[in-house]
């Protein structure tokens, strides 16, 4: 919202009582002061009001007509009536004709016992639906194979669009036509993939229904599991950990990473690795090509990190010209399923293409980066070979009726399992960036930094700048999460290099959604700020109690550089561990 | 979808861009001198602006398929605008729009084949006292009976016609 809001205390009455709020609080806000629930539909408490649906309508005193309580600020002496009769009659009228325009097969919906809708009409008691139904839309829109867009589920609440549009600004979907025919889409009625969609999925981790979801490739996993000539690997990304409890009632930030593993070998996975391991080698090979292009001037400063697959898809869409500041590591899951298919392969004689790699992620995108270009297939065979989200993890410990909170810890497989402190903060913005300074100055210094807890790129503001000292050489880093905040260090650079300016930074971690990857696309529902910071926080608890919390000490990373990749950059890791980047148009159509 | 590229643009949008760039309100405006020079919207051209004027293609979209007048598609040789105002709605619009989609094979926001017609919905075209009326290229024709159509569009393509009388 543009209004500017002064700031003072005001005295109202919500449902005949008085508060002493701030004028800052909208009504809503401050109806839950007065602990009562004014139900809402299209805000989501991470997003800006949009008014879209009314079903949050509230009486005030004075007022003849009804109020919206999600976009209207209180004023003092506002006298607010939050539930009464007719306050019922007309939300329920609200829903009743939401719901007739919305398929009534909630049995077979992703959202099925998560459904926002649903849990409203529950809540409402709604019985039958006294309008005739008009459902609309075309079938689903799977283009992409990372998110999947149902518009006959679709509700109209603006929720996607906001978030594309507003915090990610990506500008793939917009409401198109008007009235009935209203509906939302990428420009010009175009399938998904054929638009500028960076496959980030904030907008299925928004979305209050089942109409923009993952693509869900659970039951592909359950069949491969059934396959006994399959060889089948997990690997599981740092984010997930601290939120899957969460789908079983646990408080964010919450570990279960042992438990994770124990699940994993329970249902018949024959290795169990961790992604954090491949966050460890990500710092070996990208930190050392840091120090290669900061020390040595071999390549084009600043290096801009490259872990997150919806910011690569962003970056070869809307900043192609920024290209050659692109770290060329793959990301940690790749890294994990090419030493997999490869280097472990070989050393357990097992035949890569009947090895099944399995990567948990917070994310969509990973699944459309699995097979992005032809280098993410080291072996020959694809690095991974389906990647499923944490909600898809959540969905499968359900179906195989193990009660994951009850089951004992279990230790990861060696040699791809181990993991250091820096390898698990991956999944929180400012995470890399942090584990590289930590190896960088390392490997530069010869001794370890004096405080290994980088505060400067910690924390949920949008753009973390700070400046490292190595040895008397100044580092300047840039830490960016939520595209839109990215957006602005895009631009800055892309000005440099058309100006011939010097540019303002030497290294940038980027993360395409708001707070890294523990608020990723494809984590748990309803995530805000205050559920942002309980999973870093969960992560930096995990890295304290690491007994190792630099990258390089790894001591299987060691191993395997001895014995299979050589050094950081060799040609092997080059071979496997590095990939390439183009430009690709924002539009295929 | 049309993605033909535009080799160039004309000047008078260009001069238009320039004139109006910064400017509160500027993406009707060019959106409208587009349509004023091309006569439609082609998907390369909203691409171009959107570009011109660093403007996403999905606000120009939420826009052009907002607003009526925008047209998307090239409308045909002449322009068939049949009212849905409320009277002409009341004395048998629809009726209209049925039987136009009958002789014609296309419905509304649909041009023939030949590119010779296209039909339209228009909301009030203020001559109720004529329900139900359409436009064909400027001129009205009020009072209109099903049966009337044949005749008047034989003024305009009687060969189409022709044509699909001896399909029926």
């Amino acid at each position: 919202m543009t209004q500017n809001i002064t700031d003072i205390m005001v005295d109202i009455k919500i449902n005949g009582k008085d508060y002493h709020v701030s004028s800052k609080f909208t009504i809503l806000e401050a109806s839950k002061l007065a602990h009562v629930k004014i139900p809402t539909l299209c805000k989501h408490e991470d997003l800006p009001p949009t008014a879209n649906c009314g079903i949050c309508v509230v009486k005030v005193k004075g007022n003849r007509k009804l109020i919206r309580a999600c976009c209207t600020y209180v004023e003092d002496g506002m006298d607010i009536t939050t539930h009464d009769g007719e306050l019922y009659e007309v939300r329920k009228n609200v829903l009743e004709l939401i719901l007739s325009t919305h398929p009534f097969y909630c049995f077979t919906c992703l959202r099925n016992g998560n459904c926002e809708l649903q849990k409203l009409a529950e809540e409402f008691g709604i019985r039958s639906v006294p309008y005739n139904p008009l459902v609309k839309g075309n079938k689903p829109d799977t283009s992409t194979k990372a998110v999947v867009m149902d518009s006959q589920k679709c509700i109209g609440c603006g929720r996607c669009v906001e978030v594309c549009q507003e915090i990610q600004q990506v500008h793939a979907l917009e409401f198109l036509d008007r009235g009935f025919n209203s509906r939302i889409a990428p420009a010009g009625d175009i399938q998904l993939a054929e638009s500028p969609c960076i496959k980030c999925g904030q907008c299925s981790a928004h979305c209050p229904v089942g109409a923009i979801v993952e693509f869900s490739q659970a039951n592909q996993v359950w069949l491969t599991l059934r396959d006994e000539a399959v060889y089948p690997v997990v690997q599981i990304a740092p984010a997930v950990r601290v939120a899957l409890g969460e789908g079983f009632g646990l408080e964010p930030g919450e570990i279960l990473t042992e438990k994770m593993y124990a699940f994993f070998r329970r249902i018949g996975f024959k290795a169990i690795f961790d992604t954090n391991f491949g966050a460890d080698l990500t710092i070996m090979e990208e930190g050392s090509e840091f120090l290669e292009r900061f020390l040595h001037g071999k390549g084009n400063l600043p290096l801009i990190t490259s872990c997150c697959p919806a910011w690569v898809d962003f970056l070869e869409k809307y900043y192609p010209d920024l290209i050659e500041y692109f770290s060329t590591a793959k990301s940690p899951h790749e890294m994990v399923g090419a030493m997999t298919k490869t280097y472990y392969a070989q050393k357990m004689g097992i035949d890569p293409s009947k090895i099944f790699m399995l990567s948990v992620m917070p994310c969509t995108a990973k699944k459309y980066e699995i097979a992005r270009t032809s280098d993410m297939k080291s072996s020959g065979y694809q690095d991974v070979d389906v990647s499923i989200t944490t909600r898809e993890l959540v969905r499968m410990i359900k179906t195989s009726g193990v009660d994951i909170l009850q089951l004992e810890g279990e230790k990861a497989d060696s040699i791809l399992g181990s993991y250091t402190g820096a390898g698990t903060i991956f999944g929180a913005t400012g995470g890399v960036m942090e584990a590289a300074i930590r190896t960088a100055y390392a490997l530069v210094t010869g001794k370890a930094l004096e405080n290994i807890e980088i505060e400067a790129v910690r924390g949920l503001k949008g753009v973390k700048r700070a400046e490292i000292d190595m040895n008397g050489k100044k580092v300047r880093i840039a830490v960016a999460h939520g595209i839109g905040n990215v957006r602005a260090v895009c631009e800055e650079l892309r000005d440099c290099k058309k100006t011939g300016k010097p540019m303002p930074y030497d290294f940038i971690e980027v993360m395409a959604c708001e707070g890294g990857c523990i608020a990723g696309g494809g984590q748990p529902y309803q995530v805000t700020n205050k559920i942002r910071t309980k999973r870093s926080k969960g992560l930096y608890n995990d890295d304290k109690q690491s007994t190792f919390r630099c990258s390089h000490e790894n001591k299987e990373v060691q191993k395997l550089y001895e014995e299979f990749l050589g050094k950081p950059l060799s040609q092997k890791s080059h071979q496997y561990l590095h990939t390439k980047y183009v430009p690709r148009p924002l539009y295929y159509k | 979808m049309e993605t033909q590229q535009i080799a160039q643009l004309d000047k008078r949008l260009l001069d238009f861009i320039n004139e109006w760039k910064g400017k509160k309100g500027k993406e009707i405006m060019i959106l409208h001198k587009v349509q004023e020079i091309y006569g439609f919207l082609l998907r390369a051209l909203a691409m171009e602006v959107s570009r011109l004027i660093d403007l996403p293609l999905a606000k120009i979209y939420g826009i052009i398929t907002f607003y009526h007048i925008f047209k998307l598609k090239k409308p045909g040789k002449y322009q068939i605008s049949v009212c849905m105002g409320t009277a002409c709605y009341l004395k048998g619009g629809n009726d209209i729009i049925s039987e136009l989609e009958n002789i014609l094979g296309i419905g509304v926001n649909c041009v023939t084949e030949d590119g010779k017609f296209s039909v339209e919905v228009v909301r009030c075209v203020g001559c109720c006292g004529l329900a139900p009326v359409m436009i064909i290229h400027g001129k009205t024709y009020g009072n209109l009976k099903k049966g009337d159509l044949p005749k008047i569009l034989g003024e305009y393509g009687e060969s189409v016609l022709l044509d699909k009388e001896n399909h029926v």
